[in-house]
């Protein structure tokens, strides 16, 4: 120190070099920084926390006035902390599907849809529809004020005017006709019970979007029974599918792929797995996933069933039936397997044909699965819809005989084949009322559009299933001027109470007053509530069923395969029944098998696709002439291995023309194509169909164009269940590296020590065995992570942004190494799904690259990305192995030019995006991040209690929505979690091995050491 | 025995004086620009022009302007850069390394050469920029500039770091070594100079040479310390580049054999560059006897070899990824020959590997127009060797699932034209305002190797 110069000291403290002010000195902050401490009111964290508050704050006030500036609570609600998320038990009610969920809030916004872990209807897995479904809330396509012809009318007006006009017809002796999809809320029903009561002549109409009446009929028949039944997968040891997509869209997929692959795990001493076959004609999800697939015509169906049912019944010793029948060895070979697993198996079909189905319960009654794996007691209430019923109605409608119609919540003009007769003849009736909560092509054709709310803004009770009760309860308030359906029912007969009251007292009345665990109604009331899921102590009684059906009779009818070209109408994945059409996340979703999305489009064989000319690559095709009955369209075709010679297929939901800026004018309607044969819908068109190549061409957008997996066998590692029970390693590949000193595996051969971790060590596991492809993780990373959408110009451009992908792999008859037949796919091919997230390398090849370290590794093993810092050189994208890098080509977010990206260009739809994470900008890399604000979420969580992050508490948006747990996330260092106990981590002088036979790393030869394992494919067939 | 060598063939024709060097060379920068250069110019300028939209269409909207996608991040962007780069290889290595060897043919053109060089590492240097999604920050982010972030530092082990430090050493050296030699030569311009403004330009651009000998020694030792410090640098550059893909993991960039296989082709461009700008140089100048046919011979001969070079690489390149066993890396190369981009290999290979061979002919290394045509040609090549190492390795590696095609875009072509409009132009200005041969080099050889006095 110079001279002279004064030295001034902060205390006496350091004059005399106190240790603990010495100590205290060298901390940053000198005294203990205020966290969530229960003793400091705010803190600096929650200060921030309040500023991201109060911007979301402002964007929901926008919605009434543009008020821009960030205003902070004055008092703050109680059940709000800034910052911290809330969930809420609910219902997803939507059209003829439901789902019991949990819906995540912040600062009073739904931002995520969860699964419901204690619904026996759901099982705790979600769908992509219903992860999609939280941004339909915050669609401005929704009806925003009540209507008359269109124009914005008063609740007050539409209720004295409908009202007005239900008495007169009433009053006159008219009929009045409520139409809906399946109604399954014992609430809802009381309420239209009491409308009822007011207007004597009203009937209520049923109908869902895609009908399973066929099944409800044939129980009708076998057991006198009207209903869907409940299967249960979790049970059985063989299936046998005859073109019912139980793993996609049939029924209740979310429960069914849930149950189905809990008996395909392998693992932990469980070493045998139910075997799948699937006779069907498109390539659908179960088709995919079966361990034989027949391909097979619609028109075959029939035969092969009876002659299922004939071999079946020669080995039970009972009568065999006439009719035509057709077999061949897989029926034999399923039959034994049936046989061998009676009471344990299933069949299923897909058909809407009465008598079909009448068959197939003949086989499963012969195979004693009633009681088992079927149960007609537990019906299954959302897909309830009656055909027949809708059918009359139309022909009264048309006659003119019924005074007054409200659509409850439905849009028949569009999704009923006979939409166009609903349309035209809407006009005969003095008073049309839809519900429906935004505008489609039946609300535009009504008088009055009175909007329900949305299902996360409602109030409402369910049973999905007899004897299984749910309650919704609204996790936003009404958006925009809307009111519940049911508090418009009983406003107009009447009763001037909230629904909510209403539903609290018919709770009160019915289950509150049949139990006896609690006595307090609130207790009991939020207890329910706060689970979701209510199951009444004696839920449906035991009751046997007799199969009464005269088979022979049945089968007399049953005609054999016809020989022309057949269409078969099916639900896409992604957008189902079409009534989520709007919603761009579903819309760029690719559907699990085509890979294709934005539109629907002809699926066609190989072989057919060589007749027609077309060759099929990097999306460019051709549009044919679809002769459907002397109706002529044009539509794209997709060249689809495994479709059933002389079959085509065609998706329902597209071709809207009343849905929205999104979905507008996507693809064609499907539905006018659907036969109503004697009543009932038919989806299988089997005569009048043609098509015509007319070489126009067209491109169909894919997000995968290369099909085959090139029998790269570090890539896709699969066996048998044979010899997996032989070698639980079947079906590995394990590359060796050449040194000097002979041959290595490739992590053997470094010359770098590499990362230590000494906290965490996060990884993940796939198990490929139990994923089926649905696609649902890539919604909720969607929802989760804020992923744009693109557009379909963009997917052409190859430029989706999907951080997690599936790929899907088709196998080929080539030999291996002749690489250019090894690109073209079997004619039947079997099917490998595979999720593709970011591996978050221990060795990550984009990491070495980055110029300026804008991705790096994070001390617990992940591979992160500092979007702020990256420039945009792509070298990251083009270094990785497994091309998961996703590059900003554009600005997405308040883009004009982007405006199918909802969820960032208005700001309604920015409600959603999750504040947690944030939107990227234009010219940076972004990509998987493993959920790091779930981890950092639970480790705070775990930190103010003193302790360490437990297995479970962290779970990435993918593994949590998984609904077959194909995914799991956890901590390596942590011995007891699920993912080191899977993958029997052992470690050894700091070097860590894995001991499970399965599990492998793609790509192992080059030695990039993942963070992300995949376990085998086992297929159960004879090799 | 008794040898004797052949008698050199002069290597200025015709008997030209030192005075006559300086009419010829000084002429060309005291006349009025001829019709010929304003048409050429206004030529560049459009090309510029039209690359200039494209650039702006690029700049303002983002990456996606260009044809890239999720599987390709890079093809013209990279290809151009590289291949402005390899052709920026000729200018330093004729005056840098040729100098060492005593090749004194290199004379008549290491100054048009070495301005070529510049101008190509310049267009080469706006590709890393511009294919950046932000450039606006990467273009000096990419620097090891000291911050206020405390650890946040540029990364060096990216290969991208390094070819800021190659290419910049490279452009810099280059630059002095180039200006270096023009001194003399402005001085000779000032000299002669009968207007004010040339007297005042030239003055300060020869920065008050005085034809000393003590000046002159003291150019003639920093000329060749330069030499000394960029022939290391001919190496370097590409080497470094070439690493951008040998240090990947990508099958059919992973690979050991790209440093020398890269500056041997880099050393093919840009020679074959150097000749197609001047034979037109030569024809438009009159200077065909400073640039005789014997220099485009030895340049030919040059071309032969480096395409041989570069010939053997490719095929060394496909035995590897048969003999290494590796499935990713034999298909890569498989796909390169026979799939959808195997136009691109096949024009590769023809030009490159097999339309340099004509040059064993005598009668076509010594012909002006074939020379001409095949220099094009050659460039032509090359730039199918990049676009094939850069689009057809990274169109499908490892996962089947994620192979994509890249199709251009009007913005992808565009850009490259701006290149072309700026090297063009820059190379036009250079023609008419600099002198295009080194007139105080090529006066050193009057005496010993020009027809009078070999007469």
């Amino acid at each position: 120190m110079e001279k002279g110069k004064k030295t001034y000291w902060k205390g006496l403290e350091q004059l005399t070099n106190d240790p603990a002010f010495v100590q205290i000195e060298r901390n940053e902050f000198p005294e203990k920084l205020p966290l969530k401490d229960e003793e400091f009111g705010a803190s600096r964290r929650d200060f921030l926390k309040m500023m991201g508050f109060s911007v979301a704050a402002a964007s929901l006030a926008a919605c009434e006035t543009p008020i821009r500036k960030a205003i902070p609570y004055l008092n703050k609600p109680i059940e709000i902390d800034p910052g911290v998320p809330g969930y809420y038990a609910s219902s997803y009610i939507n059209g003829s599907d439901y789902c019991s969920i949990v819906v995540k809030t912040r600062e009073g916004r739904p931002i995520k849809i969860e699964g419901n872990k204690l619904s026996a209807v759901s099982g705790g897995g979600t769908s992509a529809q219903v992860e999609a479904s939280i941004l339909s809330l915050y669609d401005k396509e929704r009806l925003q004020n009540p209507t008359k012809n269109g124009s914005p009318i008063t609740w007050n007006d539409l209720d004295k005017e409908v009202m007005a006009l239900l008495s007169s017809i009433s009053a006159a002796g008219g009929q009045i006709r409520i139409v809906s999809n399946s109604i399954y809320s014992p609430s809802t029903l009381a309420a239209i019970e009491a409308f009822k009561a007011k207007y004597p002549g009203t009937e209520v109409v049923t109908y869902d979007p895609v009908s399973n009446y066929g099944i409800t009929k044939a129980n009708e028949t076998s057991f006198g029974v009207a209903v869907v039944p409940s299967y249960d997968f979790s049970k059985v040891k063989t299936v046998v599918s005859f073109d019912a997509d139980f793993l996609g869209t049939w029924i209740n997929p979310i429960l069914f792929s849930k149950e189905f692959t809990k008996t395909r795990k392998l693992g932990s001493g469980k070493k045998d797995m139910s075997r799948l076959y699937s006779f069907e004609s498109n390539m659908s999800l179960t088709g995919a996933n079966a361990d034989y697939r027949i391909a097979v015509k619609p028109s075959q169906q029939g035969a092969l069933i009876v002659s299922l049912y004939n071999v079946i019944a020669s080995k039970a010793v009972v009568p065999t039936i006439g009719g035509s029948s057709s077999t061949n060895d897989a029926i034999s070979k399923a039959a034994s397997d049936l046989w061998n697993s009676r009471g344990n198996s299933l069949v299923v079909s897909g058909s809407n044909d009465p008598g079909i189905q009448t068959i197939v319960n003949g086989i499963n009654s012969l195979l004693a699965n009633y009681g088992s794996t079927i149960d007609l007691g537990k019906s299954v209430n959302f897909r309830s819809g009656n055909d027949e019923q809708m059918e009359k109605f139309i022909t009264d409608l048309s006659s003119g005989s019924i005074g007054a119609v409200i659509y409850y919540n439905c849009n028949p003009v569009y999704d009923y084949p006979k939409g166009t007769a609903i349309a035209a003849n809407i006009s005969k009736t003095s008073l049309s009322v839809s519900t429906s909560d935004r505008s489609d092509e039946t609300t535009s054709v009504v008088a009055y559009q009175a909007p329900d709310s949305h299902f996360l803004e409602s109030w409402n009770d369910a049973e999905p299933i007899a004897g299984q009760l749910s309650l919704s309860q609204p996790t936003i308030s009404n958006l925009f001027n809307n009111r519940q359906a049911q508090e418009s029912f009983l406003m107009w007969s009447g009763n001037e109470f909230t629904y909510y009251d209403f539903l609290k007292a018919n709770w009160e009345a019915t289950h509150f007053a049949n139990q006896s665990v609690e006595t307090e109604l609130q207790t009991f009331w939020d207890k329910t509530l706060y689970d979701g899921v209510f199951v009444p102590a004696v839920s449906v009684e035991e009751k046997s069923y007799e199969f009464t059906a005269d088979l022979n009779a049945t089968a007399q009818n049953i005609k054999g395969s016809g020989s022309g070209l057949e269409l078969v109408i099916y639900q896409s994945i992604a957008i189902g029944s079409g009534n989520q059409a709007n919603n761009p996340w579903l819309q760029e979703m690719p559907d699990p098998v085509t890979k294709a999305c934005w539109e629907n489009y002809l699926t066609v064989s190989q072989a057919h696709a060589v007749e027609l000319g077309i060759v099929m690559s990097e999306g460019n095709t051709q549009k044919v002439d679809l002769t459907i009955n002397g109706t002529t369209i044009s539509v794209p075709v997709v060249v689809q291995p495994g479709q059933a010679q002389g079959t085509i297929g065609l998706a329902l939901g597209y071709g809207r023309k009343k849905a929205g800026v999104v979905a507008d004018d996507l693809g064609l309607d499907a539905n006018p194509f659907v036969e109503v044969k004697s009543g009932i819908r038919n989806y299988n068109i089997t005569s009048g169909v043609s098509i015509a190549a007319t070489g126009e061409p067209y491109r169909v957008a894919h997000t995968q164009t290369h099909h085959t997996h090139m029998d790269r066998h570090s890539v896709i590692q699969e066996s048998t269940l044979a010899e997996y029970k032989e070698n639980p390693a079947a079906g590995r590949h394990f590359p060796k590296i050449s040194t000097s000193t002979g041959k290595k595996q490739p992590y053997e051969v470094s010359l770098w020590e590499g990362h230590t971790y000494t906290n965490h060590h996060w990884a993940m596991t796939i198990d490929m065995n139990s994923c089926t492809g649905c696609g649902t993780c890539t919604i909720a990373c969607q929802a989760e992570n804020n992923v744009p959408v693109v557009g379909k110009e963009e997917v052409l451009n190859r430029r989706e942004m999907s951080w997690i992908r599936i790929d899907r792999y088709y196998s080929s008859d080539a030999e291996h190494g002749d690489l250019k037949a090894l690109e073209k796919a079997s004619e039947n091919p079997e099917v490998t799904f595979q999720p593709m997230m970011c591996q978050h390398c221990n060795n990550a090849p984009c990491e070495a690259v980055c110029p300026v370290a804008a991705t790096n590794h994070s001390t617990e093993g992940l591979n992160q990305m500092a979007y702020n810092r990256c420039i945009g050189t792509r070298y990251c994208a083009n270094n990785c192995p497994y091309k998961v890098r996703r590059f900003n080509w554009f600005k997405y977010h308040d883009n004009r030019d982007f405006p199918e990206n909802l969820s960032m260009n208005n700001d309604l739809g920015k409600m959603v995006l999750n504040p947690d994470v944030t939107v990227r900008a234009r010219g940076v890399m972004e990509k998987c991040t493993m959920c790091v604000q779930r981890i950092q979420y639970g480790k705070l969580e775990a930190k103010k209690e003193k302790r360490r992050v437990k297995d479970g508490e962290v779970v990435t948006a993918c593994a949590k929505a998984c609904p077959t747990n194909a995914i799991t996330f956890g901590d390596l260092l942590d011995s007891e979690s699920k993912v080191s106990k899977s993958l029997r981590i052992e470690r050894e002088d700091n070097h860590m091995r894995w001991k499970e036979e399965r599990a492998y790393h793609v790509l192992e030869e080059i030695g990039v050491k993942p963070n992300v394992w995949y376990f085998t494919k086992i297929r159960n067939k004879e090799a | 025995m008794h040898a004797t060598a052949a008698v050199r063939e002069a290597l200025v024709t015709n008997g030209k004086t030192v005075h006559d060097v300086t009419v010829d060379i000084c002429s060309r920068v005291e006349e009025k620009p001829s019709k010929l250069w304003l048409a050429s110019i206004a030529f560049a300028l459009g090309l510029l022009t039209v690359g200039a939209y494209a650039l702006y269409l690029l700049l303002w909207n983002g990456i996606g302007m260009w044809g890239l996608n999720k599987t390709v991040g890079w093809a013209w962007d990279i290809t151009n850069f590289v291949w402005w780069v390899g052709i920026g290889h000729a200018g330093t290595l004729i005056s840098a390394i040729l100098l060492l060897f005593r090749q004194k043919w290199r004379m008549s053109i290491n100054r048009a050469a070495e301005a070529m060089t510049i101008f190509a590492v310049i267009c080469a240097a706006m590709f890393p920029i511009f294919h950046m999604g932000r450039p606006w920050l990467g273009f000096y982010w990419a620097l090891p500039l000291p911050n206020t972030f405390g650890s946040l530092w540029v990364n060096f082990s990216s290969p991208l770091l390094w070819d800021v430090f190659a290419i910049s050493t490279y452009f810099s050296v280059s630059l002095v070594f180039w200006y270096l030699g023009l001194i003399p030569d402005f001085a000779v311009i000032r000299d002669r100079a009968t207007n004010k403004v040339s007297k005042a330009v030239y003055g300060a651009l020869s920065f008050g040479w005085d034809g000393a000998a003590r000046t002159w020694s003291r150019y003639e030792s920093v000329a060749l310390i330069l030499a000394g410090l960029a022939t290391p640098l001919v190496l370097s550059v590409h080497t470094i580049v070439s690493m951008d893909f040998a240090t990947s993991v990508i099958p059919g960039w992973h690979t050991t054999i790209f440093p020398p296989y890269f500056v041997a082709g880099a050393i093919f461009s840009g020679f074959a560059m150097v000749l197609t700008l001047l034979i037109v140089t030569r024809k438009v100048y009159k200077l065909e006897d400073y640039i005789t046919i014997n220099h485009i011979e030895l340049m030919n001969i040059i071309i032969i070899i480096t395409g041989s070079i570069v010939g053997i690489a490719y095929i060394t390149e496909f035995f590897i990824a048969w003999y290494s066993g590796v499935p990713a890396e034999q298909y890569a190369f498989i796909n390169r020959a026979t799939g959808p981009y195997w136009w691109a290999y096949a024009s590769m290979m023809t030009c490159n590997v097999i339309s340099p061979q004509l040059f064993w002919f005598k009668k076509i290394r010594t012909n002006i127009a074939s020379t001409f045509v095949l220099s094009i040609v050659v460039n032509i090549g090359m730039w199918f060797e990049r676009f094939v190492i850069i689009v057809t390795s990274l169109h499908r590696d490892y996962l089947p699932s994620s192979w994509a095609m890249f199709y251009p875009t009007f913005v992808d072509v565009g850009v490259y034209l701006f290149s072309f409009g700026f090297f063009l132009f820059a190379f036009l200005l250079f023609a008419k305002f600099f002198p295009v041969i080194n007139m105080a080099e090529v006066k050193s050889i009057i005496k010993s190797s020009s027809e009078k006095v070999s007469d």
